[in-house]
C-alpha cells in the first residue's frame, strides 16, 4: 500500500535509502546534498538500518570507500553535488570501469567557479562520459522513484555499472511536495539482496580488482564497458515496467508531453520541465501545436527513441542548464543534434543555455522560445543556433 | 610462541614469486614479512596505492596475490580499504561471512606521505580495523625517482637534482610516524627488514591483531633510486638502524618504546657512502652537508628518546 506524505527531495531520497537499507553509505557534506547523509546518519543512529555509515573526510574518499565497499561485496550508496562530484571525478571513472554498481544521489548544483551554491547542471553534465548511467528527475517523486530503480538497474548482470540519480538542487532537493512512498517491505522486495558473483570478502574465492591493464587487454575491457551501457537501455525499461506494476507510475527513457501532433517542441531536463509544461498547456489552449520532451535517461542516450519522437517536429529547441564552452552549444544540444543527423534531417534545431547558477526560469522566457520556434517553422529561417535566455548581455 | 624465522617461513607465501619487482628492492621483502604475520586460517583483503608494488604484482590477467587484492588509485588506499572493512562489518553481521578477514593497505611514500596523506589520516581517525603500511623508499620511484616529502635532505633525485648551485633536496624528511602516532590510534610502529625479520614480524602481528586502526612505517630501500648494489639491501637497512637514521620504535596506546638502541651509534657517513644518491656529499668542500645531516639525525634521535621518557 502506498503512503502519501509531504517531503523535500532530499528527505524523499533519504527515505528511499532507508528502505533500500544498503550495506554501506560513505558521504561528505556539500550543499545542497548535505541533508541526504544527515537524514541517513540519523537512521543509522536510531538503528533503523543495518548500514555501516562512513563519514569520510572528502568526496574523493567517499567514492573511494564506495569502490572498496562495493568491490568487497556490499551494496553502496553516496550523495554529492557540484565540487564534491568534481572531486570524485577520478574515482567515477574507476567505479564504472571496475563494473561496480554504486548508486549516487547527485543533487545538481553549479560547478565552481565562481563558487555558487544554486542549481544548474554543470556538475553531472561534466560527468556524462564517465561511464555512469544517468537518470534525471523532475520532482521529489521522480528523485525517490529513480533512486529505487537505480539500484536494480546498476546491479543487473547485463549492466553492472554505477548509476546517478540526478535532481535539481534547492528546487527539488529542498522544496517540500506531496509524494507517494512505497512500503518498506515493497522496496526491500523490489531491490532484493545484493549477491555479486565475485567480491573481495569471499574467503573461498579471492579476487584481484583494479589490475594494471596493458595494451593487450585494456581496449577489450573498455569495449565490454561500452556494451554494458548499451545493454542498460533495455534493463532500464524492464525495471521501469516492474516499477509501474508496483506503483502505477510509468517511466521510460524520456517523457513525451503533448508530442503526438507537435510541430514545435523543446527538449529539457529536470525541474524546468514542470515550468515548461505549463507553457505548453497554455499554448495548446491557444491552438499552438507545442510539445515537450523531458529526458529521464541521459546515459545511455536514447538515440533511436528520441529520433522517433521528434521526427515529425518542424522546429525544435534544446534547453541546456549548462554551457559547454565549446563556442557551439550545450551538451544536450550536441547529443540531440547528433542523434537527428542522418536519421531525421530537415528538423530545424536551436539551442538555449539558461538558468546558470540558479538564475530563475520564467514561463515568459519559455514562451519566447516557443514563439521563436513558431517563427522558424513558418519561415524556415533558423538564425542564430547557439542562444541564451535570462542573462544580461 | 617466540618468533622463529625457520618456523615463520614455513607458512605459505601470500605474495607469490613471479611478481616483477626489481632484484634488491625492499618492498616485496617487507610485504612478504608482514603477510607472514597473518594467521594461516585468516583471509586478507589487501589494498595498494598506485606505485611500483601495484604495477608489478597485479598485471592483467595475472596476480601475485593469494588473498583478495584491490587497487583503485594513487591517493586513496586508506579510503578504499576502509570501505572494504565497513563492508565486512555489515556482511559479517548479516551472516554472509564465516571466519575472519584482515584488512591491510600498502602505499609507497608518495602514496602515503604526500598524495594519500588525507585519505590515510581519515581512515586512521575513523578507527577502521585495518593496518596501513607505508613502504618508505624515500622518493617517487615508480615514475622515475622524483623527490617526496620522505626524501632525506641532500638526496639527489630527478626533481631535486644535486646541481652546481642547489645540493639536492634542501628540506628535511617529514616525520610521518610521529604524525600518525598523534592520531591517537592504538598502534603505530616504525620498522625495517633487518636480521631475522623479528622486529618487523612482531610489529606486523601486533598491528594486524590489535583491534582498530594501526599504522606501520617500514623502510624499503630502492636499488635504482638509492643507487646501491642489489645484494646490499639487508646491509643498508642495518646501517640505517645503526646510524639512527631510521630508528625502530613503536607507540602502543600512546606509550613510546624505542625497540633498538645501538651500542655503537655509527656515523651517518656509513649509511650515506654506500648510496649513489648521496655521492655529492663526499666531494671536497661539501663536508658541511654531512655535518648538518648528522646534526639533524642526532636531534631527532634525542627527541625520540625523550618521547620514550
Amino acid at each position: 500500500m502506498a503512503k502519501r506524505d509531504r517531503l523535500s527531495g532530499n528527505e524523499a531520497v533519504a527515505v528511499a535509502m532507508r528502505q533500500i537499507n544498503p550495506d554501506v553509505v560513505a558521504a561528505f557534506p556539500i550543499t545542497p546534498s548535505t541533508e541526504v547523509p544527515q537524514y541517513f546518519a540519523s537512521f543509522v543512529a536510531d538503528g533503523k538500518v543495518d548500514t555501516e555509515f562512513i563519514p569520510v573526510e572528502s568526496e574523493h574518499s567517499a567514492m573511494s570507500a564506495c569502490i572498496g565497499a562495493q568491490a568487497a561485496g556490499a551494496r553502496t550508496i553516496t550523495a554529492t553535488s557540484a565540487n564534491g562530484l568534481a572531486l570524485m571525478w577520478e574515482m567515477l571513472y574507476i567505479a564504472a570501469s571496475s563494473r561496480l554498481p554504486v548508486t549516487l544521489a547527485a543533487v545538481n548544483r553549479a560547478l565552481s567557479g565562481p563558487i555558487n551554491i544554486n542549481n544548474d547542471h554543470s556538475d553531472t553534465m561534466g560527468a556524462r562520459d564517465s561511464g555512469w548511467i544517468q537518470l534525471y528527475g523532475e520532482n521529489n517523486q521522480e528523485a525517490y522513484d529513480n533512486l529505487i530503480q537505480a539500484v536494480k538497474i546498476g546491479e543487473h548482470p547485463d549492466v553492472m555499472l554505477p548509476v546517478m540519480d540526478c535532481y535539481d538542487g534547492f528546487i527539488t532537493s529542498h522544496a517540500v511536495e506531496n509524494i507517494e512512498l512505497l512500503e518498506d517491505d515493497e522496496v526491500k522486495a523490489f531491490v532484493g539482496e545484493y549477491n555479486p558473483d565475485f567480491y573481495l570478502n569471499d574467503r573461498e574465492n579471492p579476487i584481484s580488482v583494479g589490475p594494471l591493464d596493458s595494451v593487450s587487454h585494456y581496449f577489450e575491457h573498455k569495449r565490454l564497458q561500452a556494451e554494458a551501457m548499451k545493454n542498460a537501455k533495455k534493463v532500464i525499461l524492464e525495471v521501469a515496467a516492474e516499477f509501474e506494476k508496483l506503483t502505477g507510475r510509468k517511466y521510460g527513457l524520456f517523457e513525451e508531453y503533448m508530442m503526438e501532433d507537435a510541430e514545435i517542441a523543446i527538449v529539457v531536463i529536470n525541474s524546468t520541465a514542470g515550468t515548461a509544461k505549463e507553457v505548453v498547456k497554455s499554448l495548446r489552449a491557444k491552438g499552438v501545436k507545442a510539445g515537450l520532451i523531458k529526458i529521464r535517461v541521459y546515459r545511455p542516450f536514447p538515440v533511436d527513441e528520441i529520433v522517433k519522437a521528434l521526427k515529425k517536429v518542424k522546429a525544435l529547441a534544446v534547453l541546456d542548464k549548462c554551457d559547454s564552452f565549446n563556442a557551439a552549444g550545450g551538451p544536450l544540444f550536441t547529443d540531440v543534434t547528433s542523434a537527428l543527423y542522418g536519421r531525421a534531417d530537415g528538423i530545424k534545431v536551436i539551442n538555449y543555455i539558461y538558468g546558470l547558477g540558479g538564475r530563475d526560469v520564467k514561463t515568459d522566457d519559455i514562451e519566447k522560445v516557443y514563439e521563436r520556434l513558431a517563427d522558424i517553422a513558418k519561415t524556415g529561417s533558423v538564425g542564430e543556433i547557439y542562444n541564451y535566455f535570462g542573462v544580461r548581455e | 610462541m617466540a618468533y622463529n624465522l625457520k618456523e615463520a617461513v614455513k607458512r605459505p607465501e601470500r605474495l607469490t614469486g613471479g611478481h616483477r619487482m626489481c632484484a634488491g628492492c625492499g618492498a616485496p621483502v617487507v610485504v612478504r614479512t608482514i603477510l607472514r604475520a597473518i594467521k594461516p586460517e585468516d583471509h586478507a583483503v589487501i589494498g595498494s596505492a598506485t606505485g611500483c608494488l601495484e604495477v608489478s604484482t597485479c598485471l592483467y590477467p595475472y596476480t601475485a596475490w593469494k588473498d583478495s587484492f584491490i587497487h583503485s588509485a594513487f591517493e586513496n588506499a586508506g579510503a578504499t580499504i576502509s570501505g572494504a572493512e565497513a563492508a565486512y562489518n555489515v556482511m559479517k553481521k548479516k551472516g554472509k561471512i564465516k571466519g575472519d578477514i584482515k584488512f591491510i593497505a600498502f602505499g609507497g611514500d608518495g602514496g602515503t606521505y604526500d598524495i594519500g596523506l588525507q585519505s590515510l589520516s581519515g581512515a586512521m581517525e575513523r578507527g577502521h580495523d585495518m593496518v596501513y603500511v607505508c613502504y618508505d623508499n624515500g622518493a617517487y620511484m615508480n615514475t622515475g625517482i622524483q623527490r617526496s616529502s620522505a626524501t632525506p635532505t641532500f638526496a639527489d633525485t630527478t626533481t631535486s637534482p644535486a646541481g652546481s648551485v642547489i645540493p639536492g633536496k634542501t628540506q628535511l624528511k617529514k616525520d610521518l610516524t610521529l604524525i600518525m602516532a598523534n592520531h591517537n590510534i592504538p598502534y603505530v610502529a616504525q620498522s625495517a627488514p633487518i636480521g631475522n625479520f623479528k622486529d618487523l614480524h612482531e610489529k606486523a602481528e601486533k598491528a594486524i591483531y590489535t583491534p582498530g586502526a594501526a599504522f606501520l612505517n617500514v623502510m624499503a630501500p630502492c636499488p635504482r633510486g638509492w643507487r646501491y648494489d642489489t645484494p646490499m639491501l639487508m646491509q643498508i637497512c642495518k646501517l640505517a638502524v645503526d646510524t639512527c637514521i631510521w630508528p625502530l620504535f613503536e607507540v602502543e596506546n600512546g606509550k613510546y618504546k624505542v625497540n633498538y638502541k645501538p651500542k655503537n651509534k655509527l656515523p651517518v657517513e656509513e649509511f650515506l657512502k654506500v648510496q649513489g644518491r648521496f655521492r655529492h656529499m663526499f666531494k671536497k668542500g661539501n663536508e658541511w652537508m654531512i655535518e648538518k645531516f648528522q646534526k639533524d639525525i642526532d636531534e631527532k634521535w634525542e627527541m625520540l628518546l625523550k618521547l620514550e621518557g
